[in-house]
């Protein structure tokens, strides 16, 4: 008999440590065919984030309450057979740059350290419309300045196929927190790669929306021109789901887009590609261009794999792509300049008093020094700098001109083929302390993502493998015309399929269980 | 050859209202100069009849139907106020002592 008990027993142990490894689509079935509360799938992820953040640290907060009520008025809503949308009772992280009433935001700013805001951005009411627990909130790099996650002011996050790693950034820990099994789904935002690259070096899958496609509204800002939210998911129809309940036109947001949004998840069942015209950039692949040979090998695995699925492929050429990166590391810096001038001291925010009868303005100048890091710093900087009289026509204006070329490039490159491809990041994750000493090696990280910012275009990172080097994952990057973003989701299915049944499973499933840390 | 000097950034921080300290000034200074020195290839593109682009989208003055609505309440707005008084964000001197 206490054999047979001890046996039910750890069963049902593993039972909750399997919950976390459920896809999303896998969870809101199960929640829906009542054969799992939204309670028991909260808590499992609970239990997981008290165990290993200490180590991974993905979140700057946890909401343990809120989750676990959530979760309970979903359980009573089905209980009493309320109809309910998708992916109610599925459990949700957000990244630290969404304005959450009540619950701390700080964009990873010692700025922002005690902000507790007085309302919800837009996305998170549509989560809790979607009746989805939210439990907590990711680290990220400074008001999401970096690709890394080691510009966070409350320290890094650790990536976890490797704990010594980078999860990207700048929503390193949205992209960790998947990756970690700490949560199924997580928003990230996009403004020169910050949920591709991330999803790219965890092994998950990030999509950067087309501009204007998901609201802004309470969103801190960084360049407004760049800015998007996305969905963060470890597989593509997961991605999908999370991109249904968060796309659509708010009058809120006076750049949101006023169009019906594609149809994500219908795309997310494509098995097959016949037909369809993918162009490779020239311009953001190949060892000549600095990507590593394991990056690149998997990246022509990749095409050879789209072929296959009855794809035809052609390179194509965008020359103004060699000037992205220059163009984004004005506007960007112009933009944030501007935005970030809002933190003055006065109304929220740090206040640092200097001796004496200080006026408003020296305030400022300490409050804004000892609130900000050095990579905040030395962007807004830059961009006083480029946007400074005498300096204007130079810099910020010769960046716009540039940024009309890259737009024109990718036209030219859509008259030609359907979707673009490329290798996510030139790299597999780095070290953690190995590029931050060196601002312009971190901003080379974004060499292949910068350009659909700048254009507006959606893109998305789907795992491609591993490197042999380095056995660290690996990510494709597939671009697609503005409002066309069901096509992301139509190759990234494909392939994940096609990457599945050659390798018995996903590309995440290969990464090693986590060690604790003391 | 010299784009940004210490002086520059020392001067534009300032713009900022960033108070730098002395070591930071030497360090974000020499990083400032190498990254003004790459971004400046954008002015390598021939570019005189292209327009500007600052937005993705062709958008001019949006907006929403001019209703009223519920808003932030007193309390609620200067919830996260460094100093509040009868109301009211309070504020360091504007003024320079006389």
């Amino acid at each position: 008999m206490s054999d047979h008990t001890t046996q039910a027993a750890s069963a049902a142990g593993a039972a909750d440590a399997d919950l976390t490894r459920l896809t999303a689509v896998e969870m809101a079935d199960r929640l829906a065919a009542g054969t799992l509360t939204s309670v028991e799938l909260t808590q499992a992820h609970l239990d997981r984030i008290e165990r290993l953040d200490p180590t991974v640290h993905a979140f700057l907060l946890v909401d343990a309450e809120g989750a676990l009520a959530t979760a309970r008025e979903v359980d009573a809503a089905r209980a009493a057979g309320e109809e309910l949308p998708r992916l109610a009772g599925v459990p949700v992280a957000v990244k630290d740059i969404a304005c959450t009433q009540g619950l701390t935001t700080t964009a990873g700013s010692r700025m922002l350290e005690d902000f507790v805001p007085p309302y919800d951005a837009t996305i998170v009411t549509r989560l809790r419309d979607a009746r989805m627990p939210i439990l907590g909130k990711t680290n990220m790099d400074e008001f999401a300045m970096g690709s890394s996650t080691e510009h966070s002011a409350f320290g890094p996050t650790r990536n976890p196929w490797d704990l010594d790693r980078i999860p990207g950034g700048s929503g390193g820990g949205s992209s960790a927190a998947v990756a970690a099994y700490l949560a199924p789904l997580a928003i990230g935002s996009d403004t020169g790669g910050s949920i591709r690259q991330p999803a790219a070096v965890t092994g998950t899958v990030g999509t950067k929306p087309t501009y204007g496609a998901v609201s802004r509204y309470g969103i801190i800002a960084l360049a407004s021109s760049l800015d998007q939210i996305g969905p963060c998911a470890r597989t593509v129809a997961d991605a999908a789901l999370l991109h249904e309940v968060i796309a659509g036109h708010d009058p809120m947001d006076s750049t949101s887009v006023d169009a019906p949004v594609p149809d994500v998840v219908g795309a997310a069942g494509t098995t097959d590609l016949a037909g369809l015209r993918v162009g490779v950039v020239r311009e953001i692949s190949g060892s000549d261009q600095g990507f590593q040979p394991g990056v690149q090998a998997r990246f022509e695995e990749a095409l050879d794999a789209l072929r296959d699925l009855g794809a035809e492929i052609t390179e194509v050429s965008c020359p103004h792509f060699a000037y992205a990166m220059a163009a984004y590391y004005l506007i960007l810096p112009s933009e944030a300049s501007s935005n970030l001038a809002r933190y003055d001291a006065m109304r929220y925010g740090l206040r640092v008093t200097p001796d004496g009868s200080p006026s408003a303005e020296q305030v400022m100048g300490a409050s804004r020094d000892a609130g900000f890091g050095d990579e905040v710093k030395r962007r807004i900087i830059l961009g006083t700098y480029a946007l400074s009289s005498g300096y204007y026509d130079a810099y910020y204006g010769q960046a716009q001109k540039v940024r009309t070329l890259i737009a024109r490039d990718f036209e030219a490159a859509f008259d030609q083929v359907d979707v673009l491809v490329s290798p996510t990041s030139p790299t597999t994750a780095f070290r953690i302390g190995d590029k931050t000493e060196d601002p312009m090696a971190m901003y080379l990280n974004d060499i292949a993502t910068i350009p659909a910012n700048l254009a507006g275009v959606p893109g998305m990172s789907v795992p491609s493998g591993t490197a042999d080097e380095d056995g660290l994952p690996t990510g494709l990057q597939v671009l697609a015309p503005a409002m066309q973003d069901q096509r992301l989701y139509a190759v990234g299915a494909a392939l994940e399929a096609r990457l599945r049944e050659r390798q018995g499973g996903y590309v995440i499933e290969q990464a090693p269980e986590i060690e604790v840390r003391a | 050859m010299s784009h940004l000097s210490r002086e520059d950034v020392a001067h534009v921080a300032m713009l900022a209202r960033i108070q730098l300290e002395d070591a930071e000034l030497d360090r974000l200074a020499a990083q400032l100069d190498q990254i003004v020195d790459w971004v400046g290839q954008v002015g390598e593109v021939a570019s005189a009849d292209v327009p500007p682009m600052s937005h993705p989208m062709p958008l001019a003055n949006v907006t929403r139907p001019d209703e009223v609505r519920e808003s932030l309440t007193v309390q609620q707005a200067l919830a996260n106020a460094p100093q509040a008084q009868d109301d009211r964000f309070a504020v360091p001197r504007i003024l320079d002592e006389e």
